[in-house]
């Protein structure tokens, strides 16, 4: 798998999220800047975690304007795989590319902690690693992961099996004390309508290896890898 | 606007902070009556955080050299090796007064720049810890200042992007009027790729890079140099606004910048802005300096040579360029966003000359400015000993589980989920032990195995009790949390938190705790590579208990071997490590259960600390011990339901027959001690070991269950204990 990671000012988990997709590929990305217009020829673009600009006007306001999301949009009208984790979530629906929107927090806080996720829809690139309603582990990190659509986007996303990862407990129960930022349906990472970008808050990149405390997170990077060699098969 | 040129009346050198014989000494020193610009420069470099005026002649007596030692003292952060080529760049810093007026921002750039004194040197930050002390909970501006502090040091630190892996929270009354934020950070590089303020070549660029210059911070050193009075809340002007998005950018164009070769030397704008780091770079290269005001980036129009001079405005470096490498820095600046200007030439005058409108607003002689500051041998009185509290002298609880529940549920003790969480420690996925699994955070540095450990620790109720054993006591806490996971502890930094060094028996809290903290350095190979010295921690006459706040650092050859604190499996064997004498006297169950706060603290024995230390050490790394927990606050009984918390596993317990009056064997806080597991089929063997170390190690029962049960004392359930612990502090900061 051939992967490339968008670097915007201010975003600090591009390092992260190198060392996962070589772990799972074997194959180092290339680190893209945000001031270019054209992306490598790659299977799959990554939109990493950080603060892109400070998040100062809104969260991911200013980097989905950046001259490379044109170059993101194309990758993905292609078909092609986008990823995107925490500020690349915000990213992604800030750029129209995801419906809905990533609100501050329930909890008026920053939120860092261990968190439990359950697989709704293994039948996708990101998540076919994994059993529908598997539970792992992921850490999470962020101050505005409060997802929300309005009823009627709602509805579709849920209908169409969009929904790839929901906050539940150690079981797999759903519950507000398992929900960690308010998100609505206990949503933690959602599809774009074709099935080839998602967005997701947790940190997955974080929990690929033993010695940070599992292996968790490491079949999402599997997921992409097994699609794109299917793609190129 | 002041004219450059008004006259200077006492009244104005006084609101400088400068004492009349300092603007004698002034006086004598340039020959002439000074400008306002002048004036403004020496109050900052004379000021006591810049000066180190009081404390100067006792942190000489600090031992600060070792095999591992690359730089101590002196520079903007210590540099240690830790083998292969790599070295680690720290230093805490405090950020006391500005956190107390403006909690929010006043944290935030205290995090903001201690991280830029370790990049500055060339290092990337990968760990960070910050050591907290609020007033007591009921206090009335208390919970405002915990949640504006804890937001401030995690919206800075998470944007920046380093992980946040250790801390200390505490609560005193005597912090009442003056919290303490003491930050830390800790950054890798390499031992060829250091960067030193020190100027080096005539009529080169001095080069300013970052975030323009504004108004904000101005005085602010001299305002962490003076007490607080009723009328405090007027000096939030003088509080910096942090911007860390900004710092980020500066880190990757500065890491970026160094790796060019265009950079001759470096400084940081931190207390005392340009006046500080231009002083610095030119002093320290026997250099002169001049700078152009005409070319400072500002923020607004208007500004006077006294502002710049003296603004604190964050996330600004001065850099001395190779000017034939001028494109390629400029390359990096513009790549970055970055505003950048030159500034100034060095010059071999050894003059420092600023320049405004074609003007010269100031010429002072470079050196003295540093070396001519004036230096106090304050009289001191000496702390008196307290009398040693026997502990049969001290009532045994009605209930001691309900004792134990009372001391983990209470607010020194509880739980500190509520602020760890709102920190990122996973950012960098090379947390290997995260805040509250393990005595010291541990993080792996690059693709390990190698690793870093590092814990904050002080107990300021032993150091206000008697200073030289506080000094020491924090020293070797220290050294235990770090020996606790398996790390070799090699250097500390020291961020020492006082009041007013005028009054003699301040003075001697500060002399009592240096001299215990050399000991103990001393002691145990511990040297002291950089710090900080907070004086004047004190409102209306109300001084902070002594806080000689340690940072300390621990090498691990593989971060596979390390341990956490928590039981892992049912069946292993429980051992206390160390000498159980029941000291009472300051403990906190004397405090929490007995509502005393008396007596001696307990003493610290350095050759036992060693001994028992190396042990466990030793014991890690050979893979024998499963778990490692060090005996602190609380003593054996809060330590061991910690560990039953960590991984939800309980323990039965045994204490020995000799364990008389048994609160204060299991409460009482002797030094020099862990309670270790060991695998079952092992502790034989182990016990055997540790005698013929020389070292006391006691059976005391097995893990196992979901209860922590001390037989024929008490049965509590995990539950019931995390719930107890869990409680206090989200319920505190909810309540209105």
């Amino acid at each position: 798998m051939k992967s490339a990671v968008v670097v915007f000012p201010g975003i600090n988990r591009e390092r992260d999220m190198a060392h996962a997709l070589k772990l799972a590929s074997g194959v180092t990305p290339h680190m893209v800047w945000h001031a270019d217009t054209e992306l490598p020829d790659v299977d799959v673009v990554v939109v990493p975690g950080g603060f892109s600009y400070g998040d100062y006007l809104r969260c991911g306001a200013i980097a989905a304007r950046a001259p490379i999301m044109d170059a993101v949009r194309r990758h993905a009208d292609a078909g092609r795989y986008v990823l995107g984790v925490c500020n690349g979530f915000q990213i992604l629906t800030e750029a129209g590319l995801l419906p809905g929107v990533l609100m501050r927090n329930a909890s008026l806080k920053f939120v860092c902690k261990m968190v439990h996720l359950r697989v709704e829809n293994a039948d996708t690139a990101f998540s076919n690693a994994y059993r529908a309603g598997q539970v792992f582990r992921s850490p999470i990190a962020h101050g505005e992961g409060n997802y929300f659509a309005e009823p009627e986007t709602l509805k579709r996303i849920e209908g169409e099996g969009r929904v790839v990862l929901r906050y539940c407990d150690a079981e797999g129960s759903r519950s507000p004390s398992a929900n960690p930022n308010g998100a609505i349906n206990d949503i933690a990472g959602i599809l774009n309508e074709r099935g080839n970008l998602l967005g997701m808050m947790p940190h997955p990149e974080n929990l690929v290896e033993p010695l940070q405390g599992g292996t968790d997170g490491l079949g999402l990077f599997q997921s992409l890898t097994r699609a794109a060699a299917t793609i190129a098969a | 606007m002041l004219n450059n040129t008004m006259p200077i009346t006492p009244a104005l050198v006084a609101e400088h902070g400068l004492k009349p014989d300092e603007y004698a000494r002034i006086l004598a020193l340039i020959g002439r009556e000074p400008t306002l610009t002048e004036l403004g420069i020496f109050s900052a470099m004379w000021n006591e955080h810049c000066s180190y005026k009081s404390s100067r002649k006792w942190l000489r007596t600090l031992p600060t050299t070792g095999p591992r030692v690359v730089h101590g003292p002196g520079e903007n952060a210590g540099v240690v090796d830790i083998d292969d080529g790599d070295v680690v760049v720290f230093k805490m810093e405090s950020h006391n007064h500005p956190s107390y007026i403006e909690p929010y921002q006043g944290a935030a750039t205290g995090v903001g720049g201690i991280l830029r004194d370790v990049f500055t040197m060339g290092a990337r930050p990968i760990a960070a810890m910050n050591a907290l002390r609020f007033g007591a909970p009921d206090h009335a501006r208390t919970r405002h200042i915990v949640s504006g502090v804890v937001a401030g040091v995690g919206g800075y630190g998470n944007s920046f992007g380093v992980p946040t892996v250790g801390g200390e929270v505490n609560f005193h009354a005597s912090y009442n009027g003056n919290c303490l934020v003491n930050a830390f950070a800790a950054g890798i590089a390499r031992a060829d790729g250091i960067f030193l303020s020190e100027a080096k070549g005539v009529g080169l660029p001095v080069v300013y890079l970052g975030s323009k210059t504004g108004r904000d911070g101005i005085h602010g050193a001299s305002m962490a140099s003076a007490e607080f009075d009723e009328n405090s809340g007027e000096k939030r002007p003088t509080v910096q606004v942090g911007d860390p998005f900004s710092e980020k950018v500066l880190l990757e164009a500065c890491l970026e910048l160094m790796q060019t070769g265009a950079v001759v030397a470096i400084q940081d704008m931190g207390a005392a802005g340009l006046t500080c780091s231009a002083v610095e770079m030119g002093a320290k290269g026997n250099l002169g300096l001049e700078l152009n005001l005409d070319a400072v980036p500002c923020r607004e129009p208007g500004m006077t040579a006294y502002e710049m001079m003296l603004s604190e405005s964050q996330e600004r470096m001065l850099m001395v360029l190779d000017p034939a490498k001028h494109a390629a820095a400029e390359a990096v600046f513009v790549k970055w966003g970055l505003d950048f200007a030159v500034v100034g030439h060095t010059t071999d005058t050894l003059r420092f000359v600023v320049k405004h409108h074609g003007e010269v607003m100031a010429d002072l002689p470079i050196k003295d400015l540093g070396d001519q500051a004036p230096i106090y041998d304050r009289p001191y009185v000496e702390t008196p000993k307290k009398p040693v509290i026997n502990a049969r002298d001290v009532p045994a609880p009605e209930d001691i589980g309900e004792a134990l529940l009372t001391l983990i549920g209470s607010p020194d003790l509880a739980s500190r989920r509520w602020v760890v969480e709102q920190y990122d420690h996973y950012i960098g996925g090379n947390t290997i032990h995260h805040p509250g699994g393990s005595d010291a955070g541990v993080v792996r540095v690059h693709d390990g195995p190698k690793g870093l450990a590092f814990t904050s620790d002080v107990t300021p109720r032993y150091c206000l009790a008697d200073p030289f054993e506080g000094g020491k006591q924090a020293i070797a806490e220290s050294w235990r949390n770090l020996s606790a996971v398996g790390a070799l502890p090699i250097a500390v930094t020291d961020n020492l938190n006082f009041g007013n060094p005028e009054r003699p028996e301040i003075m001697g809290q500060f002399v009592g705790c240096l001299k215990g903290i050399g000991d103990a350095c001393r002691a145990l190979d511990y040297p002291i590579v950089s710090g900080n010295v907070s004086l004047y921690n004190e409102t209306q006459g109300q001084a902070i208990m002594p806080t000689p706040t340690i940072g300390g650092v621990g090498l691990i050859d593989d971060v596979a071997k390390t341990v956490g604190l928590g039981f892992r499996t049912a069946g292993d064997a429980i051992v206390l490590i160390g000498d159980a004498e029941g000291w009472l006297g300051q403990s906190i169950y004397l405090r929490e259960i007995a509502g005393r706060e008396e007596g001696a603290p307990p003493p610290v024995d350095l050759s036992l600390e060693k001994r028992n230390g190396d042990f466990v050490r030793t014991n890690i790394r050979q893979g024998h011990i499963t778990a490692a927990h060090d005996l602190s606050d609380g003593g054996l009984g809060v330590a061991l339901a910690e560990m039953a918390m960590a991984n939800g596993l309980g323990a039965a317990i045994t204490l020995p027959a000799s364990a008389t009056p048994a609160h204060a064997y299991l409460f009482g806080e002797d030094q020099a001690r862990y309670v270790v597991t060991v695998p079952a089929d092992q502790l034989d063997g182990f016990l055997a070991n540790a005698k013929s170390a020389g070292v006391t190690a006691t059976a005391i029962g097995t893990v196992g269950g979901s209860a922590l049960t001390v037989s024929g004392i008490c049965t509590i359930s995990v539950a019931t204990l995390r719930e107890r612990h869990e409680a206090w502090f989200p319920a505190y900061m909810s309540a209105a």
